[in-house]
């Protein structure tokens, strides 16, 4: 038998993505139909790699409803599954609803890494398997990657690597704990006292994992815990029995805000010296284990030292609207690094860059971006007939704004010969760069979770900004809503 | 060097012990901007109280630099206590790192930590001042 030849052999390409889970699929995906030419790279032997090792007890906490109340080809299908990945044709759409066995509207691990590896053997993606991008450098108009196979040179990488890497905080004696990375069989737990560093995603998914297990769980961190903020997160849907039973009195689970002074070995045992951060004193602790849930990192490999800045105490590359490094050109990010833009980040809210629901829309944003760049392409830019019915429905229904609260945004451009649909962009880029005439929908959240549908209008340079009034069922396309509008176009 | 460490060395932080600093840095975040991007805009609403961790930003009236903030210096009070839109932009003149507290949570720091809201008042007295004696 033939040796099969492996695709993109070291060379010239206009982009090389790095790595084959989510973000990296999708970005290449979306780059193949835009007749973008790019190589994908990954040091691993098939996609999805990441879901075959986390998260390590629990779901995902991004739900998929396999039955709603518009067709699974139908874009708008996208905000009732929010782990499928982005696609045109019929049979890539909605992959994982067929994949799921409705125990729960949440794919477990297994599920979410079938519905990837499924994802690309139907789109028949290729990607270089176990080739390692090893080191990095500059060249006149673009990056070089050194790999384990020769090198690649592109006007544009996109790095899409994951938050992956075991990040420990800086806390005196925490190299004595286990990472989170470490927690395997929550049976060891048995009868032991747990103290766990980390009130996030992961520290309380190992807490509620050894939940049944463990005699007393304490969760410390020098974050308040926020009920208000933590009922409108993600987290919510799986994890917070912990703080349920610390709320409400239950024994032996804690949920503390400290700083932690010091972690110190006594015996087989650790001592755990913390002082208050809403309360004045000081609390120590004798635990069994004691385990570091203090979250990951991009592994951005020798990238600072070309220049590349990051931000969240040096765990994610800090990016611009268009998911470019702030500091080193040429250099973009997709997937859950992608989180390292956050846009206007208006009233505080963030959009939901850190999960597939919204990266997934990031990188096609991105592909036709640096399409844009490098080849010329432009969108199809269709004439709008009916602006109102158009806006109002993007506001109800674009799965793409909904997920990308305040980032994202449907842009429209006015002229002589009416409107026209500018596509999807980052509302920092509408309100900051674009100069034509038009208008900008964009779904924006307040501080106490109220929807905001949210209008923008640029006529000679100016922007007026208009919310509209929310509606109980998120419905903005009857006639009250339609007289506001057209009022607003004029 | 930490965001907390980092604050420790600001004079609006400067009365605040290392636990409560632990508290601001962990429960907010850090932004960075590239050069040349806005940080605050001129008459939109939802604007957010920014303390600068390092590097400079230029306030902007009609695309003309008026004032220069550095390290330690912040912006967006005024439009996160009143709830009005900003009036003029605020754009990063170098790469830019800062502390990004929201409106809500701006006023209850203000409300919490007492010493942190007089630092912050004296230093905007100063700038008031300033402002008078430019005028006259």
């Amino acid at each position: 038998m033939a040796a099969v030849e492996r695709p993109f052999p070291p060379g010239d390409y206009d982009v090389v993505v790095v790595g084959s889970g989510p973000g990296g699929l999708q970005t290449s995906y979306c780059l193949r139909s835009l007749g973008v030419r790019h190589a994908v790279l990954s040091r691993d032997d098939r996609p999805a790699g990441m879901f075959r090792h986390f998260p390590i007890f629990q779901r995902l906490i991004t739900w998929t409803k396999p039955d709603a109340p518009v067709e699974k080809t139908a874009r708008e299908y996208e905000w009732y599954d929010h782990n499928s990945l982005l696609a045109d044709e019929p049979e890539l759409k909605a992959v994982m609803p067929g994949l799921m066995d409705r125990a729960f509207d949440l794919p477990s691990r297994h599920e979410m890494e079938a519905g990837l590896v499924t994802f690309a053997e139907r789109a028949g993606l290729d990607v270089r398997y176990g080739c390692t991008w090893e080191s990095t450098r500059q060249e006149d108009d673009g990056l070089v990657l050194v790999t384990s196979d020769g090198e690649y040179k592109a006007r544009a990488v996109v790095f899409a690597l994951g938050v992956t890497e075991p990040w420990l905080a800086d806390v005196p004696g925490l190299e004595h704990a286990s990472h989170y990375v470490e927690t395997r069989d929550p049976a060891r737990y048995q009868g032991r006292e747990v103290f766990v560093v980390g009130k996030r995603n992961s520290g309380f998914e190992i807490a509620q994992g050894v939940l049944p297990w463990a005699r007393k769980i304490v969760l410390g961190s020098p974050r308040p815990v926020q009920m208000e903020a933590l009922a409108l997160s993600a987290l919510r849907v799986r994890y917070l029995h912990p703080y349920d039973e610390y709320s409400r009195g239950g024994p032996g689970t804690y949920v503390i805000d400290v700083t932690i002074e010091r972690i110190e070995p006594l015996g087989e045992r650790f001592r755990v010296v913390t002082h208050g951060t809403t309360w004045d004193g000081t609390l120590e602790f004798e635990v069994d284990d004691v385990i570091a849930a203090t979250g990951f990192r991009t592994p951005l490999q020798d990238l600072p030292s070309l220049g590349l800045v990051t931000v969240a105490d040096d765990r994610i590359p800090a990016l611009t609207t268009w998911w470019e490094s702030v500091s080193l050109p040429g250099a973009f990010f997709a997937g859950n690094a992608s989180q390292g833009a956050r846009g206007l980040g208006k009233r505080g809210a963030g959009a939901s860059s850190s999960s597939v629901n919204g990266f997934r829309y990031n990188a096609r944003v991105l592909a036709e971006q640096l399409a844009r760049r490098l080849t010329g392409w432009e969108p199809p830019r269709e004439r709008v007939d009916d602006i109102v019915a158009f806006l109002l429905h993007e506001l109800s229904s674009a799965p793409d704004l909904w997920v990308q609260k305040g980032y994202l945004c449907r842009a429209v451009s006015r002229s002589d010969d009416g409107w026209r649909d500018e596509g999807v962009m980052p509302l920092a880029h509408y309100l900051d760069a674009v100069e034509d005439d038009g208008a900008a929908a964009s779904v924006e959240v307040d501080e106490k979770g109220t929807i905001l549908p949210t209008l923008y209008f640029r006529d000679r340079g100016e922007i007026r900004e208009h919310q509209l009034d929310p509606h109980p069922l998120h419905e903005y396309e009857s006639e009250p809503y339609r007289k506001h509008v057209a009022a607003l176009v004029g | 060097m930490s965001i907390a460490d980092t604050l420790g060395q600001l004079a609006l932080f400067a009365d605040l012990t290392p636990s409560q600093l632990a508290a601001i840095a962990h429960t907010h975040e850090e932004d960075v901007f590239a050069q040349g991007e806005r940080v605050l805009r001129r008459g939109l609403s939802g604007g957010n109280f920014y303390v600068i961790l390092q590097g400079e930003a230029a306030v902007e009236v009609e695309g003309e630099e008026r004032h220069i903030l550095g390290r330690g210096e912040f912006f967006g009070e005024i439009s996160a206590l009143t709830g009005e839109p900003p009036a003029a932009d605020v754009v990063a003149r170098t790469v830019l790192r800062c502390l990004v507290i929201p409106a809500a949570q701006f006023e209850r720091l203000l409300l919490e930590r007492p010493q942190f809201m007089l630092r912050l008042l004296r230093m905007e007295a100063r700038r008031l001042q300033g402002t008078v004696e430019w005028r006259q």
